[in-house]
Parts: structure tokens; sequence; C-alpha cells
């Protein structure tokens, strides 16, 4: 028998912001243990939580981004259950009044070779809910030891369909939901430092069949890799399990990543009952078409759809745009750059961009934000390449000091003299002659059609020329020679 | 002749004050004296920090020196019940589970107070976190009457009613879920205050019933409720479910809203199972009001039979999870016993909590838990709906409403403590004015044959604490029980 | 809910973390077995159609700016703690 997998996955998502969601005190990672807490944090007798305007916001943009409903009214439930890290015992979250619901994430499937587009599905979205992030435990040989810094922090769940059916399905959607929410400006997403996590729930059933399978929870896919391999590893796993004749069993299961393997969590503990039930500490949040309208103002376009277009109206190769799109402040430096390079010449900005804006920043672990190259001056630098007056050799050396310096690049040229050299017309055209003289198979080659030959003749012209004639001159008067001859 | 210093009002001690006729450390020494005095027949304080309280009161005599007085409370001694933070004095919530707490933090209510120059010099007896109507309930030690020793002061605020009442504080605050304000006021003899759901900041009370409790003051006189009132209402960033409205000066109103007022008599608040002396105490007060022009009308409220089962399990399912917190974790009691986190939990909470507190954790955890959901919890919250509508329909009649407090004056200690039922029918008309969110207030209306007081209820319309407070002044300015007090 | 509804106290006990005697246990399930039998009156009221009441008074949209105020110094955030170690809460090893 044929089986497919179903998965189902749901996405933790820290919202930035400079506040937790409940409570005034700030929001952070990276500080001493226990030093982001107030008393509504450490749940002290008589604290009261309040709602942040700005984590509201987040959630609601989040929601716009990803096609959900907005719910007219939503509302604050308590999720009750005892454990260390969660200082009130109860976790506010929303129950059965969501404020997003439905939506859905484009993904792109990985396409036949790098430089070709995947497929591209849409995954719809069950619902996206606001609650608070708790503590962080550390586990030592005979205790744990809790530090409240991340309780309260606002974190966004948000839940999938049962509707992936590939591991690589699941890594596409979650890179499209980091993609997306820090384009929203909603999250840095960075999952070393648990801004995004991810549980998925695994079932595998005979294809044909609409009914669900036993379903295993998978924790602890702490890294977008181990996201693909674990729900790789766990659906191989279960058609193991049957295909041995065993049955699986109704289970929450643990991804080591740098093993490869999983592992049951057998709990003690009694089975859950969360007992959700209004919180009667917070009032009901009621979303309007005017808020709404606001918080879509701020809605940047789509990743995917950013994608599109730039290979629409730039005509730039799918490779280049697989490198800029993730990077919400690249792609815009991009267009930036090319809308002021001019026509033809965009192809050459992403290459720029791609290959050496991007070695650049990388060698000195730097930002965008840190580079000292303007859009203005790599315009510049790409028209100078482009107009014959520096020579691609010359034009890394002159990138190197704008990336150094942010100098204009005509200032640079100047400075180090690195202009190609005004060449004389009828000096050119001498050793032109002399080049295609000296070198009749290239010649044939070229009349035969071989437009490739041209470069044959070259490089004893660049010889002559010393290395600073304008290569584009070259080539046209080559050209008009090789047509008479 | 006035009466003793400690028996005086805010009203009376704070012109005397200001007169220069005493200090407020005077003041706040003889209140000490005067609690060391009854402290050991009453028990009313959890703890009592005399030497804070010295320094409080030297601060607001300086204060009054430089010309800088805050104002009628500046330098008057006011007992919290020990539900209210302040920082770094014990919170107990009367419980052996917050034996050893210190806030580290003041409630809104505290920092009012200190603002307006109170002297707060003591935590106030209660039951164990604010659970039941005798103070019996409090790990510490029952707190006895100070009208009969041997008899409850009521409760769940039964250390702010004898503290005021023994005259060891000049006003206190309690806090009112089902009546714990207005019982032991009624009990004792004062005035007690539940404000409207949302006039008071709740931060830094601790929750019992997050969506009826409510902070309220005591005190000897309506005048001095007014006083009280106005130091601590209005709204607060802290509290989401605290309301933005207008407060007015409560104490000047008292002055210029004069009746008739049109009153209604609810015909369910007087059947069976109300002490004949009560009902004909709050006769004769009806008749009081005939007498002076007004108009007495009886109203029906016909869901009044369904507020106490509907009040249990809305309380005790929000306790179950407003206590959950008290885990022996980040603060408060710790098993040594615990071999594994979970006997942390279940032997810290067991060993922490005393009996009603543990009933109503596994009441309220019941009837929220699966499959019960919706036949209590959900039911309960709409017949809480029927309940609030029955009292603003009858407010489409009359502009409040007249009943007794308590159907029977306090009683002996021990007498209920067996029997949950029986204790907690002891505030059948107490606990819709909380479902409903509305303002009440007790207010003494006699003594029984016995020698023990019997309060009035007044049940106003929301936020309208001004009227509430001229009713009852009105009754109070021609009667005058709050004249008498206890012999200790 | 038509006939009194079965306490599990067990059950009931664990979900409260509450460490109870089986004298406790029995005791509480005859009081909270009275509670309940008075409770069952509620069934007789009709409540089609009506809104159940989560507050007192219906307020919406109450929020606070996101503006981050001071933290809680920590020799306060831990000053009730039983137990503490690294300036973090110690407790049993907590097994997942």
């Amino acid at each position: 028998m044929n089986y497919e997998a179903v998965i189902g996955l749901e996405v933790h998502v820290q919202i930035k912001t400079h506040s937790k969601v409940f409570t005034r005190v700030g929001a952070g990672f990276g500080y001493e243990p226990n030093t982001l807490t107030d008393p509504v944090v450490l749940a002290l007798p008589g604290t009261l939580p309040v709602m942040n305007k700005a984590a509201l916001d987040a959630i609601i943009k989040a929601g716009l981004l990803l096609g959900c409903d907005i719910a007219p009214i939503c509302k604050w439930d308590r999720k009750q259950y005892f454990y260390p890290d969660s200082p009130k015992n109860y976790q506010i979250s929303q129950y059965d009044q969501p404020i997003c619901i439905g939506g859905l994430v484009e993904i792109e499937l990985p396409g036949a070779a790098r430089n070709v587009m995947g497929e591209h599905k849409k995954i719809p979205l069950t619902r996206i809910h606001l609650e608070e992030d708790v503590g962080k435990l550390n586990h030592h040989a005979t205790d744990s030891l809790v530090d409240y810094n991340r309780a309260g922090t606002p974190l966004m769940e948000i839940v999938s369909e049962p509707a992936m059916h590939t591991a690589e399905e699941a890594f596409a959607y979650l890179t499209s939901i980091r993609n997306t929410m820090i384009y929203g400006g909603i999250s840095d997403c960075d999952m070393e430092k648990g801004q995004l996590r991810c549980d998925a729930n695994i079932s595998i059933r005979p294809i044909g069949e609409t009914k669900l399978g036993t379903k295993v929870e998978l924790k602890n896919l702490n890294s977008i890799s181990y996201v693909r391999d674990g729900i790789a590893h766990e659906i191989k796993r279960q058609l193991a399990v049957v295909a041995a004749g065993g049955k699986l069993i109704q289970e929450t299961r643990d991804y080591d990543g740098v093993a490869g393997t999983s592992q049951s969590l057998r709990s003690k503990e009694m089975a859950h009952d969360y007992r959700y039930f209004p919180d009667p500490d917070l009032m009901p949040v009621h979303v309007d078409e005017a808020w709404k309208a606001e918080l879509l103002r701020t809605c940047p376009e789509l990743p995917f759809d950013k994608q599109r277009r730039l290979i629409a109206d730039y005509q730039i190769p799918y490779t280049i745009t697989s490198v800029l799109i993730p990077d919400r402040e690249l792609s815009d430096f991009f267009e930036a750059t090319a809308q002021l390079a001019g026509t033809g010449r965009a192809q050459a900005v992403g290459n720029w961009i791609a290959n050496d804006l991007l070695r650049e920043l990388g060698a000195a672990k730097l930002p965008l934000s840190a580079s000292k190259i303007s859009p203005t001056n790599l315009a510049t630098l790409i028209q100078l390449i482009d107009a014959g007056t520096l020579l691609n050799a010359a034009a890394k050396e002159v990138f190197a000091t704008m990336f150094a310096t942010g100098d204009a690049p005509a200032a640079i040229v100047a400075r180090l003299g690195l202009a190609a050299a005004p060449t004389d017309a009828g000096e050119l055209e001498s050793w032109c002659r002399d080049s295609i003289a000296a070198n009749p198979k290239a010649l044939a080659e070229f009349k035969s059609g071989k437009d490739s030959a041209i470069n044959a003749f070259k490089g004893p012209i660049m010889k002559a020329a010393k290395g600073k004639a304008n290569p584009k001159l070259v080539d046209e008067t080559l050209r008009r020679l090789l047509a008479e001859a | 002749m006035s009466a003793p210093l400690h028996f005086q009002t805010i009203a009376e001690l704070s012109a005397r004050i200001a007169a220069g006729q005493i200090s407020a450390l005077e003041l706040t020494q003889a209140m000490i004296a005067r609690t060391k005095a009854v402290e050991p027949r009453v028990h009313a304080f959890n703890s009592f920090d005399e030497a804070d309280a010295l320094v409080q009161a030297a601060a607001s005599d300086a204060r009054r020196s430089a010309g800088q007085s805050a104002g009628a409370l500046d330098g008057i001694p006011v007992g919290l019940k020990d539900v209210i933070a302040v920082a770094g004095q014990p919170l107990t919530a009367s419980s052996k589970m917050l034996a050893n707490f210190v806030s580290p933090y003041d409630a809104t209510v505290t920092q009012k107070l200190k603002g307006a120059g109170a002297v707060l010099h003591g935590r106030l007896n209660c039951d164990e976190f604010a659970m039941g109507s005798s103070t019996e309930n409090s790990a510490f030690g029952p707190t006895s009457n100070p009208w009969d020793l041997t008899r409850t002061p009521g409760g769940s605020s039964g250390g702010s009613a004898a503290a005021l009442s023994a005259g060891a504080a000049v006003a206190t605050l309690g806090s009112d879920t089902g009546g714990s304000i207005r019982q032991p006021a009624a009990l004792c003899g004062l005035v007690g205050l539940k404000p409207t759901y949302g006039l008071i900041s709740r931060y830094g009370l601790i929750a019992y019933a997050s969506s009826l409790d409510q902070i309220g003051p005591f005190a000897r006189t309506v005048e001095d409720a007014a006083i009280m009132l106005g130091a601590i209402a209005g709204h607060d960033l802290r509290d989401s479910t605290s309301f933005k409205t207008e407060i007015p000066d409560y104490r000047a109103e008292l002055k210029t809203r004069r009746g008739p007022w049109k009153l209604g008599i609810p015909k369910e608040y007087f059947g069976a199972g109300l002490d004949p002396e009560v009902g004909a105490a709050v006769e004769k007060a009806i008749a009081f009001y005939s007498s002076q022009g007004c108009e007495i009308r009886e109203v029906s409220l016909p869901h009044t039979q369904y507020c106490l089962d509907t009040y249990y399990i809305i309380a005790t399912a929000e306790a179950s999870s407003n206590l959950a917190r008290y885990d022996g974790i980040r603060y408060g009691h710790r098993t040594s016993a615990a071999k594994d986190l979970l006997d942390v939990y279940q032997k810290s909470r067991a060993e922490g909590f005393g009996d009603e507190v543990k009933r109503r954790i596994i009441l309220g955890t019941y009837v929220l838990s699966s499959g019960y959901y919706d036949a209590y919890y959900l039911r309960a919250q709409k017949v809480r709906t029927l309940i609030r509508q029955d009292f603003l329909n009858a407010y489409r009649e009359v502009d409040a409403l007249i009943t007794p407090t308590s159907p029977i004056p306090a009683f002996k200690l021990g007498e209920k403590s067996a029997d949950p039922l029986a204790m907690y029918l002891c505030d059948i008309y107490t606990i819709g004015v909380n479902l409903a969110g509305l303002p009440a207030l007790s207010l003494p209306c006699g003594f029984t044959q016995n020698g023990l007081p019997i309060g009035l209820q007044l049940i106003g319309q929301p936020f309208r604490e001004a009227d509430l407070l001229a009713t009852a002044h009105a009754y109070e300015q021609a009667h005058g029980w709050n004249t008498q007090f206890p012999l200790l | 809910m038509s006939q009194p509804a079965e306490l599990n106290i067990d059950r009931v006990a664990e979900l409260s973390r509450l460490a109870l005697t089986p004298e406790e246990k029995t005791r509480f399930s005859a009081q909270l077995g009275s509670i309940l039998g008075h409770i069952e009156q509620l069934t007789k009221v009709d409540v089609t159609g009506i809104e159940p009441t989560a507050h007192a008074f219906p307020l919406n949209n109450v929020w606070a700016a996101d503006v981050a105020q001071p933290a809680l110094a920590l020799s306060a955030a831990l000053r009730n703690a039983p137990a503490q170690r690294d300036h973090m809460i110690v407790v049993p090893k907590v097994v997942d």
C-alpha cells in the first residue's frame, strides 16, 4: 500500500515590541536572568494584566499580510496548567475567539535546478492568536533553574491546516512565514533567539484515504533545517512502523537535530484539561474597519509578489531574485539602484549586489544598513563601466574603495587613475587590423558564424593598449573591420 | 459631648488636627495605645508596624507645619485588610501560604491613601483569601466582634470591621466579593460601602473572584465613608476593568443631593430565613424614609433565588484560577517534603491553604473542567445576565433599593464553621449586588435586644455613589446609631 | 446536569494540585456534593438566547501604549523566593 504524510505546523512567532504583552516592563533577549521582570510578570499577589496596543497592531498586520479574516471581536482566555515557567500557572491566550481566522501562506517548492523557479502553492491557515510567552528553564544535574525574562513576551501562534505532505513543503512554509514576518517588521524571526519556534503534527495515511491517521506531535524543531530533517525523519519512522506491521500511537516526540533521532516524551503527568475560561481581568478587543485600514497602509508588498514584479519589471534572472527577496532592505536597495542606473543595467546591478556587496558585507560582518555604498554611487559605478570609462578589473578596485570609504566612484577613479585611457581611433584601428591579420583561423571561424571567435582578436589588442583600451570601442571597431574583411 | 478620641470620626479628627488641638503623631500614638489595649481580646490585626506608623505620622505633621497638608485624611490612621499590597509590608491574605510574604509594591489604593497623607498602620485579619463570612477561616486565628467577643465580626473583612469598631483605627479598607464589606459592617455597627465594580482600582488587591471583587471603605459615618471613597476612587491604567468616570466630591455632595427618593423594596429579600429583629429594624428604616416623603414601592428581582448558586460557580471558578499562582515556586510556602516537582505543587498547596480555600478551589476546578463548563460556568454567566437585568429593570421605577444587609445579626464563633452551606446563606442579600456590579452600602439601623448591631443595605445605581451616600446620610442624620460604641 | 453530577475528587484534586488526605477527600466530597445539589436548581432557569456576562460593565479596547518601564530590581524580584541560585528560582529537576 502507498502512504502519504499529512503535516500541520504550529508556529510561534515572538512579536518585536518594546514592552511585554500584558505589562510594561521591557522585553528583550540576552539580559541577565530575572532582570526583565516586574510584579505582573512574576504573578505576585494582586497584579493585573494590561494589553499592549503595539502587540495587537502587530498581530492584526500579520493577519492582513497572510490574508486572514480579522475578527471584529476577540477576547482573552486563561489556559490553565501548572508548570514552573508559567508564573500564574495559567497562560493568557485566545481559545474560541482568536483575532485572525483563516488565511493562506504562499510557498515555493524547490525548482528543477537552482536557477529555476519552483512550483508555488498556497497552504491554508486555521487561525492566528496572541498569547504570552513563558519563562525559560535551565536544566542541571539535580535541579532546574527558572529565568522569567522571557515570560510575558508577546507571542503569536500561527496554526496551519493539516495540508502539507512533505518535509520540503513544511520547510518552504516556515521560510515563507519568516520572510513575511520580517517584511512586516513584526518579528526578526531569529530561531537561535527563540523568536521563531515550530511544532509539527505528523501522521500518515493510505493514499486515497481522507481521514487523518494517528497524530504524532514533534517538538523542539529549533532551526529551520531541523524542521525539514525532523519531519522527514518522522515520516520515515512512521512508514517503517507501519511496514513492520506495528501500530502508531498518539504521542509527543522530541527531535534531536544533532543526532538526527527522536524520542518519545513519556510524560508522567496526568492528561491535560486546560479549563479555558474568559479572563475576567481583560476586556475584549473590537477591531473596526478604520483600524484595519490604518494597518493595511503599513503593510509591505509580500515577498513572492515582489519577486514576481522584480523579474517582470527588471528582467533579472530568478537566481538573483532568490538572493535579494528574503531580505527586504536588500531588495529595496536593488530597486533603488536599478532605477538610478537606467534601462538595461538591472542585471548588472543585481550581480554587483548579489556577488560583490554581499561578499563585502559578509567579510565585514555588517548589515546592509551599515554599508557605506549608496544606491546612487553603485548606479554611477555601473554606468561608468557601461560607458567604457572603467574596465572590470579596475571597477572591482573602485568598488572595494567605495565600500571602505563611501566616496563617489568618479572621485575614486580620478584619485587612483583607474580610468580607461582615451584611445586614438586611428591607433586602435591599426591594432585591430594587425590582430585580424595575425589570426586567419579565428577570422574563418567568425565568418562561418561563430560570434565568440571575435574574442580571440581582443587579447593582442589589449596587450598593445597596455590594458587601458575601452573594451566597448574595441568590440565595435573589430566588428566593423571584420564585416569589411 | 464628643466621643473618646479613638471613637471619633475622620471629620472630627481632621478638624482637630487642622485646628492644632492634636498632632498626627499624638493621634497615632493614641491609636497604638488603644490597639495594644484591645487587640488581645479582638485580634483584628495580622501585623502592626508601630515604628513605620510613627514615621508616617511625623511626616504628616511636617507637611502640615510646612503648609502642605494633603487634606482631610492627612495624619489619619487607616488600616488595610491584609489582601491589599503595601510596599515593604507583609501581605498574607491570612493564609499560611503567604505567612512570610513581603510585598515589593503598593496597591493603587495604597498609593492613593499615601498621597492623601493617611497613616497606614496595620494589616487587618480576614478570612483566608477573603473566602468566608466570619473571619474564622484565617490561618492566624479568628477575630472577635467587639460588641460581643464570643461572636464573629462577620467576614471576610472581619478584621477591618472589628478594628474600627474597637477604636483601633479611624477608618479601614476591606474588599467585597459577595458581601465581605457590608456584612461585617452590619454585624459591627459600621458604615461599609461596596462601590460600583470598576470605580476603585483592583491593582494590588489579592484576587479572589476578579469579576466580583471590589475594594471599599469601612467608616463610622456616611460622611467618613464619602471622604474615604473620594480618596481611593478613580480610573487606573493598571486595572483594565477600571472605569473612566468623573469622580465628584462625595463629601460635598452629601449636602447638595436631597430626596425625596423613590425607594424599592425587593420582596424576595424579606422571605424565610430573615431574623425577625433584623426584619423589624429594616421595616422601621423604611417607615422613616416614607415619613420623609420618599415614595416606597415594592419591586421584584425574580432571579434572586439563583444568586447564591450563580455566585458560587463564578466565584469559585475564578478563584481556582486566581489561586493557581500560589505554588511555592517564586514565593510563598514551599513544602519541605518534596521529592519532585509535582510534590512541590501538591504538598505546598495542601499545607499552605486552609479547608475553605481548598473547597472552593476544588469546586471551581470542577465547574471549569472538561465536559462541565457549559452546564455550570457558561450557564451561571447567563443567569448572571438575568440577575443584572432584574436590578436594571427595578431602576426604571426606583432610585435605590432597601434591604437587610445580613439575614441575621452576629452569630457565635464556631456556630457555622462545620456547615459551609449554612455559612454561604449569610450572603444571600449581598451577593446579587456583586453579580450585577452595583454599588451598595450597609449602615447601622438599630440593635437587637441582646445589643447586637443591625445593618440596613441600600443598593444604588452604577457609578451613582453620591446619590447612594446622600440617601444613607439622610437616615443617619436622623438616627445617630453611630454614637453608640461597644464596651471593651 | 439533570441528576447531581458526579464529582471525581481524585481527578479534581490532581488538576488543582492539592494533595488531599483520604479524610479530606471524604469530607470535601460530602460537602461539595450538597453544594452541587443546591446548584442543580440553576437548570430550572430558561437561559435561551441570553448572552453570558463575563464583565459587570462592557468595556473594550482597554490597553496601554508600548512604552517600556523600568524592571523590578533583581533583589526585589527574588526577595520572596523559597530557593534561588545564580539569580534564578530553583525547582526540583523538571522532566518533560
